[in-house]
């Protein structure tokens, strides 16, 4: 972490704060600006930049927590799969605690089934070479910065003749929920921070579309606490200015044509499809799915379970809070029934879920009670 | 001992179980060749009022950068006596062990108890043994309890934080929560984080001879971290506490650590650690006292009682944004993204 603390200077930090103020001095109205990813929505939380803004700027948290945007059915089929015999579910941590429609893998876990959390996809190889008895299911969820590394353990598979390891997927690509967003009248975006580390593989020219299409501004931003207060800072200047490009500010990390060899891997083992996002619904082709070629590798076609209907928990926002609509104190379950040790939603579950942070972290003097 | 590896027998009460006891045991944690046949130890007479506290450990791995579960259990045990200001006086081991354990891990772990014992001058005084089928248990467990001694008149207690109290830290947050978890996890680290597993007895005697009544809460942030032990205190003592995150001590590899895995230090557990709320007059001295002991070089103040606001911990980030902290709720897990 010798980097670390040149991203958090608090002499820099005023200077930024300072700009933003004047940038925004005369503006008469609120400015509506979308951070993308789950990870800016914690280093916002985290950091307390909520607290330090001018009141005009509005920072709302989209649909970029890769847990939160998993539709429950997704959840349903690996607990289905999980109860199977011989059979190990692998994953990510935060996946275990997600609820589904009426049981958790977590819940499931207790009851027998083997759940093992990794870090790695290719951990999840490994367990399926040192268990050939039982079919490893490893759990495939997330955007562009973590496919990439399920397509280089499925080629491992492959290369391995690891005749047990399978993907259950529920990937999904940048930026297309957020030209759904832009879209939406209700929400009235004036600009993005994009994904840091999902923007170091697509390239910042991924949005450029979008930008011709909404004239939404859209910074790539860093996700330290000084990132995030230029990427506000840069959107605040186009938006004062009326103007919509796609800047980069992480530019230590991103190129704007992104890391090829990343995409290629990624293309060469999945195929675009279209997706259910939680709270957004279908979007065509903003999900990714195994090739032809690799469709022995997919749990969803290789171990067909019987899964039981998706039910969505009433009076659980979720949904919205996603689309950025409602904040989390204003859905009924917060803190009252939903809470981390047990959730209702997504967003409660994942450590970059709107709802955990703002549960973790409130928002001194703004939201606490 | 003629097994090289622990059986079902060992704990049986019979044979096997008195070759245990007087070749490893008892030899190793009482330092003495023979054993008292009686149900239980009798303590001589004590002067003033009693603590008695007891703990479990089932920490995984059992070794660990700088310890092992022996250690620990000695530790733990005598440090939550330590936070009620009490000093320890006797206390018990209760050994579960896992049918096929290696003598010589058991040996080694029972090495770590008596040193640690030894060091925080508690004596071993009376314990358990019993054995339970492979798989029915993890290697080894143990519970501790020990009594202690309260040898002033002062009321040490959560409930007792004052508003204007500093609060002061005897050095780095998170190392044991962090060497454990690296070693559990085979991360590979530019160096090695160490526990910080220690035992606090000696300097919260330290401290209680320096400043006396002006020591108003003590408390060991283990599991749930500085940010949980705090908002315990504010709750218990109905005030609000202001910490500065600036000023808090983390070691750069278990910040890097800390980083990879998606963790906040400031829930990370520790095991060497201690929370002083002190009246600010006496704040010097006590941080004085503190950095003279070997466990309390890095202390540091980290914040303070700043109002009747009950039950709140703020915190004032590093770009000077201010936050609420809450409690720990169910585990930590990393991020996926």
């Amino acid at each position: 972490m010798k980097h670390q603390n040149e991203y958090r200077d608090p002499a820099l930090a005023r200077l930024q704060l300072r700009a933003i103020a004047e940038t925004v001095a005369g503006f008469d109205r609120t400015m509506t600006l979308m951070e993308i990813c789950g990870t800016h929505t914690m280093a916002i939380y985290q950091h307390g930049i909520r607290s330090l803004l001018p009141e005009q700027i509005k920072l709302i948290s989209g649909p970029g927590c890769p847990v939160c945007v998993t539709p429950v059915g997704f959840v349903d089929q690996a607990v289905a799969l999980a109860r199977r015999a011989d059979t190990i579910i692998a994953t990510f941590g935060d996946m275990v605690r997600v609820p589904g429609s009426s049981t958790s893998l977590l819940h499931e876990q207790a009851r027998g089934a083997t759940i093992k959390i990794v870090y790695s996809p290719l951990d999840a190889v490994t367990l399926a070479e040192k268990n050939p008895a039982s079919d490893v299911v490893f759990l495939g969820v997330g955007f562009e910065t973590t496919t990439p590394t399920i397509a280089g353990a499925i080629l491992t598979a492959e290369k391995k003749k690891c005749k047990n390891f399978y993907v259950l997927c529920s990937h999904k690509t940048m930026p297309a929920p957020m030209a759904v967003l832009a879209g939406d009248p209700e929400l009235q975006v004036d600009g993005y921070l994009c994904p840091a580390h999902v923007s170091a593989i697509i390239g910042a020219n991924a949005y450029q579309p979008l930008v011709d299409a909404f004239r939404v501004p859209c910074v790539i931003t860093g996700f330290e606490p000084l990132d995030v207060l230029q990427g506000v800072l840069m959107l605040a200047r186009q938006v004062v200015a009326e103007e919509a490009r796609v800047e980069t500010q992480y530019r230590r990390v991103v190129k704007p044509d992104g890391n090829q060899k990343a995409r290629e891997l990624l293309y060469r083992v999945f195929e675009p499809c279209d997706a259910r996002w939680r709270g957004i619904g279908e979007i065509p082709g903003s999900g990714l799915r195994l090739r032809e070629a690799y469709a022995r590798f997919d749990a969803d076609r290789a171990l067909p379970v019987e899964v039981e209907p998706a039910v969505e928990h009433i009076g659980c926002l979720c949904g919205e809070i996603l689309k950025g609509k409602v904040r989390p104190a204003d859905c009924p379950l917060f803190r009252t029934t939903c809470k981390p040790e047990d959730p209702v939603g997504a967003c409660m579950v994942s450590s970059e879920g709107t709802c955990a942070a703002e549960y973790k972290y409130g928002e001194w003097g703004l939201e606490v009670p | 001992m003629k097994s090289d590896i622990i059986l079902l027998g060992h704990g049986s009460g019979g044979k096997l179980s008195h070759e245990l006891l007087d070749d490893l045991i008892v030899p190793i944690l009482s330092g003495i060749g023979q054993r008292d046949q009686d149900d239980a130890a009798v303590l001589v007479e004590q002067q003033g009022r009693l603590a008695f506290t007891t703990d479990s450990y089932v920490v995984d791995p059992i070794f660990f950068p700088g310890g092992s579960i022996g250690g620990l259990a000695i530790h733990g045990t005598v440090n939550d006596l330590a936070m009620a200001g009490a000093t320890p006086v006797a206390i018990s081991v209760g050994l579960i062990l896992e049918e096929g354990l290696a003598v010589s891990i058991l040996r080694t772990i029972l090495e770590d108890m008596s040193a640690a014992a030894q060091h925080a001058g508690v004596r071993i005084m009376t314990g358990d043994t019993k054995v339970v089928p492979r798989g029915k248990a993890d290697k080894i467990f143990i519970n501790t309890s020990a009594i202690g001694i309260m040898e002033h008149d002062l009321e040490i207690s959560g409930r007792n934080a004052q508003i204007g109290d500093k609060i002061i830290i005897n050095g780095t947050i998170g190392d044991h929560g962090m060497a454990v978890m690296a070693s559990r996890e085979g991360l590979e680290l530019e160096s090695d984080i160490t526990s910080d597993s220690a035992p606090l007895n000696s300097l919260v005697a330290d401290l209680i001879r320096g400043v006396g009544r002006q020591l108003h809460t003590l408390r060991d942030p283990t599991r749930g971290g500085v940010a949980t032990t705090l908002k315990e205190i504010a709750i218990q003592s109905e005030v609000e506490i202001t910490l500065r995150e600036d000023s808090l001590p983390v070691g750069a590899t278990v910040a890097g650590a800390c980083a990879i895995l998606g963790l906040d230090p400031l829930f990370v557990a520790n095991e060497g650690k201690l929370l002083a709320f002190v009246a600010a007059e006496a704040e010097e001295q006590a941080l004085q006292i503190m950095r003279s002991h070997e466990y309390g070089r890095g202390a540091a103040t980290i914040g303070e009682v700043s109002s009747a606001n009950k039950g709140k911990v703020r915190l004032q980030t590093a770009i000077g944004g201010l936050r609420a902290i809450e409690m720990l709720a169910g585990e930590q897990l990393p991020r996926i993204c």
